[in-house]
């Protein structure tokens, strides 16, 4: 497939002559607009030693006012210049320091060549070899090593050499294999579009003949896949919409449609305003399958004939973008394209150290760092290994609270026992024990400070519910950690792991029929969310006990906030650590009320 | 097919994928419709991204009082014939203190009549989602933007803080106070809107096409008298001049460009060659280096 749009990242910091080689690329294939041309000849920044009237080229590239005050880049830029043969060339300029990664993640992201700039006053540094792993990582096709600034030594082959064979030693570790190596100055124009006259000793392409030379590799035999966007809906029409990858659809087309597993044929495919026979790939349809089969957002349509491997475990590659580190056993928010579910991070493997590529062991992944993962879904993905396909082998993880983009994903293979697992579905169900028992089943799920009064409100109501003959269980805090949690402690990574382990029981019992109360501190929103997101809708009643912290330390009835104060107890909630209020729970009762009165308020929302 | 329509054709596709995500993830989203050619174009995608259905949301006009009367009745025009639906905000407020681009000051006027204007109906129609036809190529802190770009309460954008977003893997949530601007045509250069103008046989505004139109000068830049609100110097009379427009916006601020190009291929021919960059047309942008960026950290588009 040919592919008109072709993605260029360059990676490199300003000290490498990067936007200045950015800068002579557009200016020489006349992709820039003259009067901006004229503002770079014009404007200057503080301390430039350029002469006057000559171009400062980074100064096209550089977008942002602190940008170009600190004479750095920061974001992601942008650019578009036409390539001799028609097609397009969109460039991508990522800043190059180590603590922007996550934007050379961005930028790398979709790119198929890349750039990397060496300085060759300088040798290679650390720089260069963690660029080339991110470009590695994120499924980079062909490398170009700008050995920049030759005119500065001369244009010595011996230097070049010596920078290409000390490379060279790392490609293989790094399973890079179109990799060229172009001697070449940006500031004095040689190499880039026009040939060197100083370096006779070089054959090869210039940078930009190079870039031009690229072609897609053909991928196997992958069959044609489509994620539903969204369903459309007119009056006797009925179509689901989407992006086309891996092949063409074809009217007739037998499919089948994940998770459901119905199959269907193509009955009409809509481009655009109109109808055609052949949905070819990467265009944007709406196809009318027959019979009308269910499908909503997020659901896969593949080829009748693909053996999908759906999962819901996988090991992956992990790129995390947040200031606050990743917690292990913390639910986050999986998307990938239009699919969305809820996930967990069960493992970290190891961390890779982006300089040397060696891999480190971890327990957490801070911002910029890369590390491999094990992740658990709340439902099966038919997702495919990243080198495969970028289209459906990547994922973001976003922060289920603040909805910033925490992290993103490179899925490397499904595990196993993700695979092997199919969800069981019994006769005897949920129902059929509600209505044995008279009952419906729900979890109460109590939260507030220790002392606020949970324990009391649970065992009160547990005694209100089994006067009436009701069905009901406590699962005490406290009580839990000395069997089922005993081997947890108080660290946020700890507390993930006792709520995601209470809410796993308490779904059993409600699945069982019971009605479930739960006694947790449960203080950070994240989980309860995580919690409340494995429960039917209206099965999970949150019940925020609201105690001055004061008050609970007066009441004190473990002695654990006296202890706390003493340093005797870490991240203890109200002490150390800090309590995240319920941002919507279904009740809010008052911790210094009758616990009567509390109690008969959630008796009248459960009945 | 040729390149050049292969290149519009992966364009396109791109551009309705985010129109599909934009409508299957937010509430309440708009189209900003300037009347513009970006704007045109913006409309063709949605149409086609949702047909047979309608396009699922509304169309915004932010009116300033000072665009040119073919902008106004263009609009009116495409909204009856399409039958879609259009909301018109004006800041009255500007308007009741008689804020104007002469003796306002451009930038006061830019910022009470467009960026406080936008803002104020954003929050009146609790848009959470107000899609643009901005394009990186028109300006330096706009080749930055993401494609869902967040804005913070109070519509400000945060450059230095700007979400990560990676393959076509979008990130469509927002916390309390924040909402979206969308970008479809981000990777479009001013040559594929009008080659895709061309190509699709879009309808587009009759200001883009060099006509015989009274016109004055203002230092180098030609400017339209497009009615009788326009302050002339002392003596000043206009003359006619067969003038066509690159961009279109309030017309005291909008300049004109010395033309012959009467066709859509005339244009695209004109566009090929032409090598000045499209906003140096727009009086408000010159006003110093960074002012688009300043702008957007306000709320601008």
């Amino acid at each position: 497939m040919q592919i008109p749009v072709v993605r260029l990242l360059t990676c490199g910091s300003v000290d490498d002559g990067k936007s200045t080689l950015i800068g002579r690329l557009l200016v020489e294939t006349d992709s820039i607009p003259y009067d901006t041309v004229d503002t770079a000849r014009q404007v200057r920044r503080a301390g430039s030693n350029i002469p006057a009237g000559e171009i400062d080229f980074s100064l096209l590239t550089d977008g942002l006012e602190a940008e170009r005050e600190q004479g750095i880049t920061i974001d992601v830029a942008y650019r578009s210049m036409s390539l001799l043969d028609g097609r397009r060339l969109i460039i991508s300029d990522a800043p190059g320091h180590e603590q922007y990664t996550r934007n050379m993640a961005v930028a790398a992201s979709r790119a198929q060549i890349s750039i990397v700039l060496v300085d060759a006053t300088k040798g290679v540094r650390t720089q260069t070899l963690r660029h080339l792993t991110i470009c590695s990582l994120m499924g980079v096709q062909r490398v170009l090593v700008a050995v920049n600034k030759l005119d500065a030594v001369g244009f010595n082959e011996e230097i070049y050499l010596q920078i290409k064979s000390e490379i060279e030693k790392t490609l293989t570790r790094l399973d890079l294999t179109d990799v060229h190596f172009i001697p070449l100055s940006a500031l004095a124009g040689d190499n880039v579009v026009q040939r060197s006259t100083q370096a006779p000793w070089y054959q090869g392409p210039t940078l930009l003949e190079a870039i031009q030379s690229w072609q897609p590799t053909q991928s196997a035999s992958a069959t044609a896949r489509m994620r539903v966007q969204s369903i459309s809906r007119a009056d006797d029409f009925r179509g689901v919409s989407g992006t086309i990858h891996h092949g063409d659809f074809a009217v007739g087309d037998e499919v089948k449609i994940f998770p459901s597993n119905k199959l269907a044929k193509i009955g009409k495919i809509i481009s655009g305003f109109q109808e055609e026979q052949v949905a070819l790939e990467t265009s944007a349809v709406t196809l009318v399958l027959e019979p009308e089969v269910d499908a909503t957002r997020g659901d896969l349509i593949a080829a009748a004939s693909e053996d999908l491997h759906a999962s819901d475990r996988f090991n992956a590659h992990l790129v995390w973008f947040n200031e606050d580190a990743l917690i292990h056993s913390r639910s986050y928010l999986l998307i990938s394209g239009p699919t969305q579910t809820p996930v967990i991070v069960t493992k970290i493997r190891h961390k890779i150290d982006v300089n040397t590529g060696e891999q480190n062991s971890a327990n957490t992944l801070v911002m910029n760092e890369i590390g491999e993962v094990e992740i658990a879904t709340n439902q099966p993905l038919a997702l495919l290994p990243y080198k495969q396909s970028r289209e459906f082998g990547n994922f973001i993880l976003v922060d289920r609270l603040t909805f910033q983009t925490v992290g993103a994903g490179m899925i490397r293979h499904a595990l196993r026992r993700g695979e092997n697992i199919t969800y069981q579905a019994y006769e005897v169900d949920k129902a059929a024990r509600e209505s044995a028992k008279n009952q419906k089943a729900r979890v109460i799920w109590l939260t507030g400070l220790s002392g606020s009064g949970k324990s009391t409100i649970a065992n009160t109501l547990a005694k209100r519910l089994h006067a009436l003959g009701m069905h009901a269980y406590v699962l005490d805090g406290d009580n839990l950690r000395m069997g089922l949690n005993v081997d947890l402690g108080f660290t946020p990574e700890d507390r993930a792991e006792n709520v995601r382990r209470v809410s796993e029981v308490a779904k059993l019992m409600v699945d069982a029929g019971l009605i479930v109360i739960t006694a947790l501190v449960s203080p950070f929103e994240a989980d309860r969310q995580r919690a409340r997101s494995i429960f039917d809708d209206g099965d999970f009643i949150e019940v925020f006990v609201d105690t001055p912290v004061d008050v609970c330390i007066s009441r004190d009835p473990k002695g654990l906030y006296k202890k706390a104060k003493d340093g005797q107890i870490p991240n203890f909630t109200g002490i150390g650590q800090d309590y995240e209020k319920p941002s919507k729970p279904e009740l809010i009762l008052d911790g210094t009320a009758d616990t009567e009165a509390n109690t008969k308020a959630i008796m009248e929302r459960l009945l | 097919m040729s390149t050049e329509l292969e290149i519009l054709k992966s364009l396109e596709s791109e551009a309705i994928e985010i129109f599909r995500e934009t409508a299957a993830t937010f509430r309440k989203p708009v189209l900003m419709y300037s009347i513009g050619k970006d704007s045109s174009v913006l409309l063709h995608l949605a149409k086609k991204a949702f047909y047979p259905a309608p396009i699922p949301f509304k169309l915004l006009h932010i009116d300033t009082t000072w665009k040119f009367k073919e902008m106004i009745s263009f609009r009116d025009k495409v909204v009856a014939d399409d039958n879609l639906s259009l909301i018109v905000h004006t800041n009255q407020e500007g308007v009741a203190n008689g804020t104007n681009p002469f003796t306002s000051g451009i930038s006061e006027y830019t910022r009470i009549m467009k960026t406080v204007a936008l803002r104020q109906a954003l929050d009146l129609y609790e848009v959470d989602a107000a899609i643009g036809g901005s394009r990186r190529d028109e300006e330096k802190s706009r080749a930055k933007e993401r494609i869902f770009s967040v804005r913070e309460s109070g519509h400000r954008w945060e450059p230095r803080a700007q979400r990560p977003e990676l393959w076509r893997t979008y990130n469509p949530k927002l916390a309390p106070g924040q909402t979206m601007r969308v970008f479809p045509l981000s990777d479009w250069t001013e040559l594929d809107i009008w080659r895709y103008i061309a190509a699709e046989n879009i309808e587009v505004n009759p200001l883009y096409f060099a006509k015989e139109r009274p016109v004055v000068m203002r230092g180098s830049q030609i400017i339209m008298v497009d009615d009788e609100r326009y302050q002339l110097n002392e003596g000043e009379k206009p003359e006619m001049k067969r003038v066509r427009f690159r961009t279109l916006g309030c017309y005291p601020l909008t300049a004109a460009v010395e033309s012959s190009a009467t066709s859509i291929e005339d244009v695209v021919e004109e566009v090929f060659q032409v090598k000045l960059s499209e906003r140096a047309t727009r009086l408000i942008d010159g006003a110093n280096e960074d002012s688009m960026e300043k702008k957007k950290r306000e709320g601008y588009f």
